[in-house]
């Protein structure tokens, strides 16, 4: 990759993947499902598309970015600005199992720095590493089981300091719980 | 005014009570009144996304009594409730009773504001920096910035230097996010290629990965962009703006006839953009169009006039008295004269009088049709065919005459502005001719083989008029003087017309589109400076 190119894209690395060969049948009438909710205006479906494609396949490739937009009528472009915009959908393949620490106040407050930190070491990544979003995955270990990243409130701020791991809501963790946590998960 | 009838609209701009057509965007009902409001996101022609948030103004709405009437005062005007919060101007349209102040307290705070925010980031790039002199937001810095920094943090990276297109580099910490360049691939190019990446503190403008700013109109992004963050690679780092020379003229590379501006300096040619004509091209043109300038200041041009078999230096009036006296006594049916439809109203006419001084059928222009794009390239290739179909001289007999020639019925050719090997004859046949008259700026495959080789003038070095494709008369002028002993084409075709048909009282050119205007009665009452900036449709 060029540079500058690599500049562009925040680091992430270049794949060539074609998810959309993997498409099956099912997966295209959840779509038209999904489109038919906005019939007004099909460009209102980005949103739901990109989160579905991201659940089924792990991430959106350049093929997905391009048949979503030629599924809406859009140009590819419109799709990638998105895409960059929320740090949850990645270009990029993830670790198995996502760990998000929440950093906002109440959480921040409680130690979830420490926690995140721990989460970090417990898995073998960088602590200092930081996940930018732009369409980049979470830092994740090179075995691919582990990504770790902040996120912003998960609304659980009774019980800070709080992860989401996976699709779970781990509440009131405290760094030292954090090794058998992880043990747990591998 | 014909069709629907526009409703108007009662507003006060500044205090004053002013009409304007329902629908109209704020921010142009404020300028119409002479009010001059900051903009960088607003561009007449393109949608307002209002993201840049520069056209802030303080609106006021008709008092409403409880039944929706309005609260009329003394003068009988609506009173106005001010709102405490400014709004944007440019997606903001007018309705009845509305007030706006353009020029308040809050009004030059806000645009403060705007100023420090757009600058947070920007890089100090000005010295080295292809817009300045032009740059929005360095001529707002003059006016509404503060003078001073109060950032102590190090500034955001961004790309520079970013390849995006086949003419136009990218520098991503002088965009200020306008949109500007985004609508209008969007909306006039139909080529929806540039978005805003990473949007957040690291907004990007980029083209999707794998797909370059290539449309035929890229250009105009260039134009359009308030700041540097989109250049031209023609004109990079060419030359300062300031010292450039402006010269309204139009565009003679199809038969659209956009309109252009010349800049120019020290008699050299250093940009070509689009001028806005509404009856013509809008505020656009093509990026084929505007670089296709740099053959004025080739090796090719030709600078002295030549006679064969004379050295050079070979004065003028030796070489018209030359091709003269060869044409003089010539017999009609052996002697054709092929011109361009690339020549301006005035020299077309005088070719028509050259022509009839010799008493010559055989004469043709050379038509150029191509694939046009639908929108600003023409399908006709001549900028002037309607001018040269107006005079008579768009025969149809090219062929017919190339065919005289290659038979050696036809001896004698006289070929103004054109390349007679792009008509249709053959080198071997120019070169068995008894005769041949060339007049032209560039050196092409008839050259080397005239008897007499006229130097004229190209489209920038002279004055003159054309009708573009939908028959509107236009004006070119002069940005630059024409090289070496090369003269104007009318002086040329007037002087030799002299010679063989005693003289004709021409001396201007405004004459000569006098003497044309009098013979062509679609022209009638007109003159060159009548034509106006903006041509006139006939
Ligand atoms: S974009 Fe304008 S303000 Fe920025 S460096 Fe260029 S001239 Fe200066
Ligand atoms: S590159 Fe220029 S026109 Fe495009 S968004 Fe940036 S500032 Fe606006
Ligand atoms: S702050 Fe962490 S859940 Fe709200
Ligand atoms: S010009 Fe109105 S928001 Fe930019």
């Amino acid at each position: 990759m060029r540079r500058e190119e690599k500049q562009r894209n925040h680091g992430m690395t270049e794949m060539k993947t074609r998810q959309v060969e993997q498409m099956t049948p099912e997966f295209e009438a959840d779509v038209e499902e999904l489109i038919s909710h906005y019939p007004v205006s099909k460009r209102s479906a980005s949103l739901p598309l990109l989160h579905h494609w991201q659940n089924h396949f792990g991430f959106v490739d350049d093929t997905g970015i391009e048949w979503i937009a030629a599924k809406l009528d859009l140009t590819p472009i419109n799709i990638l600005e998105l895409l960059t915009f929320y740090p949850w959908f990645r270009r990029e393949a993830a670790g198995k199992t996502i760990i998000r620490v929440c950093r906002t106040l109440a959480c921040a407050m409680a130690g979830s720095y420490d926690v995140k930190e721990k989460f970090c070491e417990a898995v073998g990544l960088d602590p200092h590493v930081e996940h930018h979003g732009f369409g980049s995955a979470p830092p994740t270990t090179p075995d691919g089981k582990f990504s770790v990243e902040f996120v912003e409130c998960l609304a659980c701020c009774g019980s800070a300091p709080v992860a989401l791991i996976g699709d779970d809501l781990v509440e009131n963790i405290k760094p030292s719980d954090v090794p058998a946590i992880v043990k747990n998960l591998k | 005014m014909s069709g629907t009838a526009v409703t108007m609209v009662n507003v006060q701009v500044d205090g004053e009570w002013k009409q304007f057509p329902k629908g109209m965007r704020l921010i142009e009902a404020c300028m119409q009144s002479g009010k001059f409001i900051p903009h960088y996101c607003y561009h007449p022609k393109l949608s307002s996304p209002g993201n840049c948030r520069m056209c802030l103004v303080e609106l006021g709405m008709p008092k409403m009594t409880p039944d929706r009437k309005s609260v009329l005062g003394e003068d009988g005007r609506p009173e106005l409730s001010w709102s405490p919060r400014p709004v944007i101007s440019c997606a903001t349209e007018v309705s009845e009773g509305m007030g706006v102040r353009t020029s308040s307290p809050l009004v030059e705070e806000c645009r403060n504001g705007v100023m420090e925010f757009l600058l947070i980031n920007h890089p100090l790039d000005c010295p080295i920096c292809d817009k300045a002199g032009e740059c929005r937001l360095q001529e707002f810095s003059v006016e509404f910035g503060k003078g001073e920094s109060r950032l102590l943090e190090e500034k955001v990276k961004k790309p520079k230097r970013v390849d995006i297109g086949e003419r136009i580099v990218l520098d991503d910490e002088r965009c200020i996010m306008c949109s500007r360049c985004i609508r209008f691939m969007q909306e006039i190019a139909k080529d929806d290629v540039l978005g805003f990446l990473n949007r957040g503190s690291h907004t990007t403008l980029a083209v999707y990965p794998g797909k370059r700013l290539d449309s035929n109109y890229s250009l105009n992004t260039v134009d359009i962009c308030p700041v540097g963050a989109l250049t031209s690679k023609d004109f990079r780092f060419k030359m300062r703006v300031w010292f450039l020379k402006e010269t309204k003229s139009i565009d003679v590379t199809c038969g659209t006839g956009s309109n252009i501006v010349i800049s120019s300096r020290e008699n050299i040619v250093r940009r070509i953009t689009p001028r806005e004509n509404d009856a013509v091209n809008s505020c656009w043109m093509p990026d084929s169009h505007r670089l296709n300038f740099h053959y004025l200041h080739s090796d090719d041009r030709l600078k002295e006039p030549a006679v064969r078999g004379l050295e050079s230096p070979v004065a003028w009036k030796t070489a018209l008295a030359t091709a003269a006296e060869k044409l003089r006594g010539s017999r009609p049916e052996e002697t054709a004269v092929i011109a361009s439809a690339r020549m301006t109203l005035e020299e077309l006419f005088l070719v028509r009088r050259l022509a009839a001084a010799l008493g010559v059928r055989n004469v043709d222009i050379l038509p150029r049709p191509q694939k046009g794009d639908g929108f600003l390239v023409s399908d006709d290739g001549n900028p002037n065919t309607s001018g040269a179909k107006l005079l008579g001289l768009a025969t149809g007999r090219l062929p017919e005459i190339a065919q005289a020639i290659e038979a050696g019925r036809v001896t004698k050719l006289v070929v103004l502005g054109e390349d007679a090997a792009d008509c249709g004859i053959s080198e071997t046949a120019l070169k068995s001719l008894d005769l041949l008259v060339a007049m032209g700026f560039l050196a092409n495959k008839t050259t080397p083989h005239a008897t007499v080789v006229l130097p004229s003038s190209a489209w920038a070095e002279k004055r003159g008029s054309m009708i573009n494709v939908k028959g509107r008369l236009q004006r070119l002028n002069q940005a630059i003087q024409p090289p070496g002993q090369a003269r104007d084409d009318w002086e040329i075709l007037r002087d030799l017309i002299a010679l063989l048909a005693g003289t004709n009282g021409l001396h201007s050119i405004e004459e000569v589109f006098r003497q044309v205007a009098a013979e062509t009665p679609a022209l009638q009452g007109l003159t060159l400076s009548r034509i106006g900036d903006l041509g006139i449709q006939l």
